[in-house]
């Protein structure tokens, strides 16, 4: 494998990784902060991109940038505090069953109001182009910033492949928001109270907290910085209304591998499927490989050839569902969990 | 007295003995279609978009045709699982629905064809006929055939005669990459471009040979980043919905400057995703392009009313060849309609098509189309976008043809 392809699937990995990360934060933040496993996560993200689109196109995407996540926040805390908190009484499974009811009513809002057609919601103008180009010369190996560099076109045999502005400007945005929240957590009044009341609910309500607005708070934060990936995914590839059923089943598998309720568990596993990913893709590695390495010689007429010559790069996609069960046979509590430990 | 019958510009060959006014059996009748696709999940917008052109085309053709019948559309959902399908081809059938249309997917196509074949078998007197509008599987024709189903589009080999016909010509063409969604209709697309361009051109060479998972990619950058370390500069695809869209628009962000030829480029999200810009040229085969004269008013009026692309031109062909085949049927019977059709000619969008006999595989013309900004000569606009699809090359119908090993079980 040479360089530059090694460099570019890094970076294309790990940009995957991050926006992983956007969706997976707020989810397990929820998750170990109420026990609910928030179906409806995804729908948020969705719901980002939608509102996001709209405000771009009155007021430009910055603004869609800053404002939808806090509109979409607040749709979350409104959910929480006048449908989950009076079904919380009944138990875990009527919460699970309202978030899941709640991603198919969200599914159909946004086709009743934005249409079933994928939207054009584009990066703004000054992040279109590529940051940088990875030119590699048959000689040498070099980096460019910009637009590819005259040598790409005079040189043969030379690749030169473009990191795009708006890719690494959402890997900026998730890396600001890690810090953030891990600040907000760890050194303010607001977070230790969260922390507390993961805990120790009873005993942080008994010193006069309201834990049931901390709840709120948090599904509010939570869906909001759903929203927040939801701006970033939604101009990066497209958006429509099947963006969340293809986001969501992945989220689920981060955060089970990374351990349920675990913020430092969810961007290990992102960043690393994102990756895994990203390399199965550019491997034409099989089986019969593998098999041939240990000195067993396959052939067409082997046993089961048909399995054995998948290719890594057809199954990279299941790659994250297939973790997700080695996960729970081997680690049930997640790389980090500390549940049911 | 009216001796042709016309139809959207075009005439179509009516005999006047039909249309002078005597009253057969079937006139005024009211024939009831089943549509059977997604309507929901991953490819819901293509899906979506089928049935209002087939709602819109049937509402156009009962207006006016050849057996002056009036249609009626019946939508099913079928989630896009070949089960599914079958499922609700049984509620289509108790529903006393004797025409089933279904296009997007050739796993499901493959179900609702054996599945019509036998219930046929089983349950003479209550017959009904297969419509397959887009599925393009050639085992359907082929190893699979039925005498109950009929094809309107081009399937994969005549698709891959006709673009390899292009691509021999095209100097440009040294390094082609294939990527395919892994399913029949993929693996297709790969097996018998590599087959076809061997003849043609065998100095091309194959860099790269992709199969990926239906609707699960959700980010194509690293299989753009393994095209370009292969050099290639050419890619052949027959993705659709939002696996082609992601791969078109991934593309460009890298840079990639390879020429696109594709089957669905023209499907609903893709010409939105292309309107950003594209690398290279993306190029399209199918059985028409915006630009066809046969296509124009349709087009126009079905965007009006929708403010969406009509671009199952099948949809035309379909009630075209039906009221054809009911007229010379003088019934709205399955089996004699059947009967009828197989074999039929009439003229379509794009001229002259024949349902070939042996296999009922549409035989027509096949169009290699652009993607271009919309000039005077070309002034359609595709999802409002400012683009649409402009003619490369023609390739008449008996050069896109291919031979068939269908072995007919005829009633």
């Amino acid at each position: 494998m040479d360089l530059s392809f090694f460099l570019i699937s890094l970076l294309n990995g790990l940009s995957v990784g991050l926006l992983l990360f956007m969706l997976a934060s707020g989810l397990t933040l929820i998750f170990s902060m109420m026990g609910v496993l928030n179906f409806a996560h995804a729908s948020f993200y969705m719901l980002g991109a939608y509102v996001a689109f709209t405000l771009t196109q009155a007021l430009g995407f910055w603004w869609g940038l800053v404002v939808a996540p806090p509109v979409v926040g607040v749709m979350g805390a409104l959910f929480e505090r006048f449908a989950l908190r009076r079904v919380r009484k009944f138990g875990h499974v009527p919460e699970l069953l309202i978030t899941f009811g709640l991603s198919y009513i969200i599914l159909e809002m946004v086709q009743l109001v934005w249409g079933r057609q994928p939207l054009n919601f584009q990066p703004p103008e000054s992040l279109r182009g590529p940051l940088f180009t990875i030119v590699d010369l048959p000689t040498s190996l070099g980096l460019s910033w910009g637009m590819p560099p005259e040598i790409c076109k005079t040189t043969a045999g030379a690749i030169c492949t473009q990191f795009p502005s708006f890719r690494a400007f959402g890997m900026g945005v998730a890396v600001l928001m890690l810090v953030a929240v891990w600040l907000v957590l760890t050194r303010t009044r607001i977070g230790l109270v969260i922390q507390a009341s993961l805990t120790h609910p009873d005993a942080v309500e008994s010193l006069g907290h309201n834990v049931p607005r901390v709840m709120m708070l948090v599904f509010g934060g939570g869906t909001a910085l759903a929203a927040l990936a939801g701006v970033i995914g939604g101009a990066l590839r497209v958006t429509e209304p099947s963006m969340a059923l293809s986001v969501g089943a992945v989220v689920f598998a981060v955060i089970v591998i990374g351990g349920m309720g675990s913020l430092a568990g969810a961007f290990i596993a992102s960043v690393a499927l994102g990756v895994i990913e990203s390399f199965a893709v550019g491997s034409d590695r099989s089986l019969v490989d593998f098999f041939g390495w240990l000195g067993m010689q396959m052939s067409p007429d082997t046993f089961g050839y048909a399995v054995w010559s998948v290719k890594m790069s057809q199954v990279a996609a299941i790659l994250p569902f297939m973790l997700l069960v080695l996960i729970l046979i081997f680690r049930p509590k997640g790389l980090l969990g500390t549940r049911e430990g | 007295m009216r001796f042709t019958h016309r139809l959207f510009g075009v005439s179509v060959v009516a005999s006047a003995a039909l249309m002078s006014g005597v009253a057969f059996a079937q006139a005024g009748a009211t024939v009831k279609v089943a549509f059977i696709d997604p309507l929901s999940g991953a490819f819901a917008s293509v899906g979506q978009n089928g049935l209002k052109s087939w709602q819109f085309s049937a509402e156009q053709a009962s207006k006016k045709n050849a057996a002056s019948v009036k249609f009626e559309m019946v939508p099913f959902d079928n989630k896009a699982s070949p089960q599914e399908s079958l499922t609700v081809l049984k509620a289509a059938i108790d529903q006393g629905i004797r025409f089933v249309v279904q296009g997007q997917g050739s796993g499901a196509a493959a179900a609702i064809s054996d599945a019509v074949t036998k219930h046929n078998e089983r349950n003479p007197g209550q017959e009904v006929v297969f419509i397959n509008y887009a599925a393009v599987d050639p085992d359907l024709t082929n190893s699979k055939c039925s005498f109950w189903h009929f094809r309107l589009d081009a399937d994969t080999s005549m698709k891959m005669e006709a673009l390899t016909s292009f691509m021999k010509d095209q100097a440009d063409v040294k390094n082609v990459y294939l990527i395919n969604q892994n399913y029949a209709h993929g693996q297709q697309v790969s097996r018998y471009f590599k087959d076809t361009i061997a003849r043609k051109r065998p100095d091309v060479k194959i860099v790269g040979d992709d199969l990926h998972p239906l609707g699960q990619v959700k980010d194509f950058a690293p299989f753009v980043a393994k095209m370009k370390a292969a050099g290639a500069d050419s890619i052949v695809t027959g993705n659709w919905g939002p696996d082609l869209s992601l791969l078109i628009k991934a593309a460009k962000d890298a840079g990639l400057t390879a020429n696109f030829y594709t089957y669905y480029a023209v499907t609903s999200g893709v010409p939105t995703a292309m309107a950003a810009g594209v690398g290279g040229k993306v190029r399209v085969v199918g059985i028409g392009h915006t630009g066809l004269a046969g296509v124009k008013t349709w087009q126009d009026e079905y965007q009006k009313k929708f403010g969406d692309d009509w671009y199952t031109y099948q949809t035309f062909n379909a009630f075209a060849m039906l009221s054809e085949g009911i007229a010379k049927a003088k019934s709205t019977n399955a089996v004699a309609v059947a009967q009828a059709m197989s074999g039929i000619k009439f003229t379509g969008f794009s001229g002259e098509a024949e349902m070939r006999k042996t296999d009922h595989q549409l035989q027509q013309n096949v169009y290699i189309s652009e993607w271009r900004k919309a000039d005077v000569k070309n002034p359609y606009n595709v999802e409002k976008t400012g683009f649409n699809f402009q003619e490369l090359r023609v390739i008449p119908a008996y050069v896109a043809s291919t031979p068939t090993s269908c072995q007919m079980k005829k009633p």
